[in-house]
């Protein structure tokens, strides 16, 4: 038994490795796909190009001015005359937002009025404007503190220490520099596994089957028991290949912190190493042809990442789409990603997702070992 | 060229998509799942984040700011706890996203008059989630504040505006900041992407590891025709997905719609004829179904995803990688589909991005052209 599965486990990874074009595939586009997603997949918002519409002239208004030129969020492109002016350049999709301070801005100021600041924020990109606008608020509320002061001071200079104000103290942990990347890079090492299994697994499987040499490999004395675990472990030994090398060269290129225990990330990745296996040797028994195979492992990959919670929060998700997320494997592995990485938490707390992990593998195995072997029978 | 090789051509790859079921579900299917996958599951509008509360002060002021958090939809106080550390466990299993900490001499500060601070933990390991919650969080606090500088003011006869400047912000485009009228405009390209790049190089490619293409080399068909003949029935699908994607974002999505139908229609068929010649050209250079996928996967969809502006606002990216988006088509789409939906920019506005996605379809029709004819010889 052990010798033919071992005689298996060397075809297949000959098959894979002889090949050159297999063999770039297997590292250059993991490679590239992790150095694109880490540079290009960020939340975060600086430089927000701006441009100034100052109709008032003031020293106070050019000190408000002065507060977003000097702030690393925004990055004031020009200072216009002609609130108009300012609204071309936003539909014609050259700035992002618009900050007008009217004529009368200072002197409502000195009387104690309430002074306007016009913001125009093209949301266009709903995310950009709703984080851009609540730094403009901050900003402008800053200044109107500071303000504020200087009014009650000009009034009242015996109460100025005596005005009561609330502070929120911001303390973002895990992520103290709220750095996109750190979100994303630990999660794409899941996401690229994924694809990468699932992808790579079921197109070995069905192209013995659309060339004909699965045939001949069931008349030669091997067991289907036996035809599956070789056909699958070297698969599982690229995946764990593949997995460590975008892991690897993500968390140094990007420098991301990885404050847990390796062992704890190892047996998550094994165990959702079973899971995407299983998936794949399902996509594989009911597709006839490599490209029903790619076609249903994309139906299968697409919704896997969108319901993970790999970019997009899976609070924000409808109740049902949240409901979906538990029975996909990515949706644990992404949390023991990012609780070793970033929060540096052990089996204490990711027991539950390594416990889902393990029932969906095993589940899935099983159903696939079934189903193969009605295949090949 | 004559056109009844051609339609010949054309008939043949016909007959192909519509017997083999799944090609024809990718093509029918798969534009509306992309639609709802995204339309639904790629949302970052948050709202009831669990927060947990440590009010170490439990007066009436410090129970009214936490009402002021509680009666937000952004918050949901799951739990009330009497130490930090609790906070902190719930943070690392996730249990909660925000801990909110009150000091001990809260009310007492604040009736003596001066600043006094309260502390929001954030997760911060997803970022964006983490500076909307602040964002929020900064929002409610400030309104307390201001709330007390009211009182405290009229109580020492002071006849001030609380807050001395009045932030009016407009939100263009897209008025109510609906991530999904945002996203879904995009997701056209993804769709044009995968039936372009993604399905024919796959077809095609199939013809040449099969040898069935060198079957139709030896035919009369000129290569000309053998393109044009597959990519014609492609190009029909593909605009008929565009259609269907358009009513789904319009009737069932509610995106707004503001610009002309003709041009949406005309970017489109530039779009695709750019995919289609791009696929068929990866599978002339690779031959195999594996490695096409693969290509296809890196050059079109992962920059429909990534580089051009979907998502990922472009803006934010590394000046290098904003250079390298320059070169992808599918940037320039993107580009043209948000500005068609949301600011309904006319056509004559358009022509900055017209031009270069008219330039690159012209050149990747070419290159198609040309690499096959080589390859007849």
């Amino acid at each position: 038994m052990f010798g033919r599965l071992k005689q298996m486990l060397i075809k297949e990874l000959i098959q894979v490795v002889r090949d050159k074009r297999t063999r770039f595939i297997l590292i250059g586009p993991p490679v590239i796909q992790m150095l694109v997603f880490g540079y290009a997949a960020t939340f975060e918002i600086h430089n927000v190009s701006t441009v100034m519409v100052d109709m008032d002239h003031s020293q106070e208004s050019r000190e408000l001015i002065s507060r977003f030129t000097s702030s690393p969020y925004f990055n004031v492109q020009a200072q216009l005359n002609d609130a108009n002016q300012a609204h071309n350049l936003i539909d014609q999709g050259k700035t992002t937002l618009a900050l007008e301070i009217d004529a009368g801005f200072a002197q409502k100021l000195r009387k104690g009025e309430t002074a306007p600041l016009q913001v125009i924020v093209d949301a266009t990109n709903s995310n950009t404007a709703l984080i851009a606008s609540s730094y403009v608020s901050q900003i402008a509320l800053g200044y109107a503190q500071q303000a504020q002061q200087q009014r009650i001071y000009s009034i009242a200079p015996q109460l100025i220490d005596q005005i009561p104000s609330v502070q929120l103290e911001q303390r973002p942990w895990y992520n103290p520099d709220l750095r996109s990347r750190w979100f994303f890079v630990p999660g794409v090492i899941g996401s690229l596994t994924t694809l990468l299994v699932i992808t790579l697994t079921s197109f070995a499987v069905v192209r013995e089957r659309e060339i004909g040499t699965l045939e001949q490999i069931m008349v030669t004395p091997i067991r289907p028991v036996e035809f599956i675990v070789g056909k699958t472990l070297p698969f599982f030994l690229i995946g764990l290949f593949d997995a460590l090398l975008i892991g690897i060269v993500g968390t140094f290129w990007f420098q991301i912190p990885f404050r847990g225990h390796i062992p704890v990330l190892l047996t998550g990745l094994v165990l959702f190493l079973i899971c995407m296996l299983g998936m794949a040797l399902l996509i594989s028994t009911v597709s006839a042809t490599q490209q029903q195979a790619m076609v249903t492992a994309f139906f299968v990959i697409m919704p896997t990442i969108t319901f993970s919670g790999f970019g997009f929060p899976i609070r924000a998700m409808p109740h049902w789409m949240q409901l979906a997320s538990y029975a996909i494997p990515l949706r644990y592995f992404l949390v023991v990603l990012r609780g070793t990485y970033l929060k540096g938490v052990g089996f204490d707390i990711l027991w539950p997702q390594m416990a889902a992990m393990a029932g969906i593998g095993l589940f899935g195995m099983t159903v696939a070992i079934l189903r193969f072997h009605k295949a090949l029978d | 060229m004559s056109l009844t090789r051609l339609l010949a051509v054309a008939r043949k790859e016909v007959l192909q998509i519509i017997r083999d079921t799944r090609s024809l579900a990718i093509v029918v299917v798969m534009p509306v799942t992309l639609m709802l996958l995204f339309g639904y599951g790629v949302n970052l509008d948050l709202k009831e984040l669990p927060v947990y509360v440590c009010d170490q002060d439990g007066s009436q002021q410090s129970q009214d700011l936490l009402k002021r958090f509680q009666s937000t939809k952004y918050f949901e106080i799951v739990r009330v706890v009497d130490n930090v550390p609790a906070i902190e466990h719930a943070l690392d299993s996730g249990e909660a996203k925000m801990g909110i900490v009150i000091p001990w001499n809260f009310s007492q500060r604040l009736s003596q008059g001066g600043s006094v601070q309260v502390q929001a933990i954030v997760d911060a390991t997803d970022d964006n989630t983490a500076n909307v919650l602040m964002g929020y969080a900064q929002g409610v606090v400030q309104g307390y504040s201001t709330g007390i500088q009211v009182a405290w003011l009229q109580a020492h006869g002071l006849t001030l505006q609380p807050v001395p400047i009045n932030v009016a912000t407009r939100t263009w485009y897209n008025e109510d900041l609906e991530s999904s009228a945002f996203i879904i405009p995009g997701v056209l390209a993804l769709v044009m992407s995968v039936i372009g790049a993604f399905l024919t190089s796959l077809t095609i490619a199939r013809e040449w590891e099969r040898g069935s293409m060198e079957q139709l080399i030896s035919t009369p068909v000129t290569a000309m025709e053998i393109m044009l003949g597959k990519l014609a029935p492609y190009f029909v699908l593909g605009m008929i997905d565009v259609a269907v994607c358009a009513v789904l974002a319009i009737a069932w999505f509610h995106v707004p719609f503001r610009g002309s139908y003709m041009t949406l229609a005309f970017s489109s068929a530039l779009f695709l004829v750019t995919v289609l010649s791009l696929g068929f050209f990866i599978s002339v250079v690779a031959k195999s179904q594996l490695a096409a996928s693969q290509i296809a996967l890196i050059i079109t969809f992962l920059p429909a995803f990534l580089l051009s502006g979907f998502l990922f606002s472009i803006e934010q990216m590394p000046v290098v990688l904003q250079g390298i988006t320059y070169l992808f088509p599918a940037r320039y789409y993107v580009t043209l589909l948000k500005k068609i939906f949301l600011k309904g920019t006319p056509a004559a506005m358009l022509t900055a991005d017209l031009l270069p996605l008219a330039g690159f379809t012209v050149v990747l029709a070419l290159v198609a052209t040309r690499s096959f004819h080589k390859r007849l010889e």
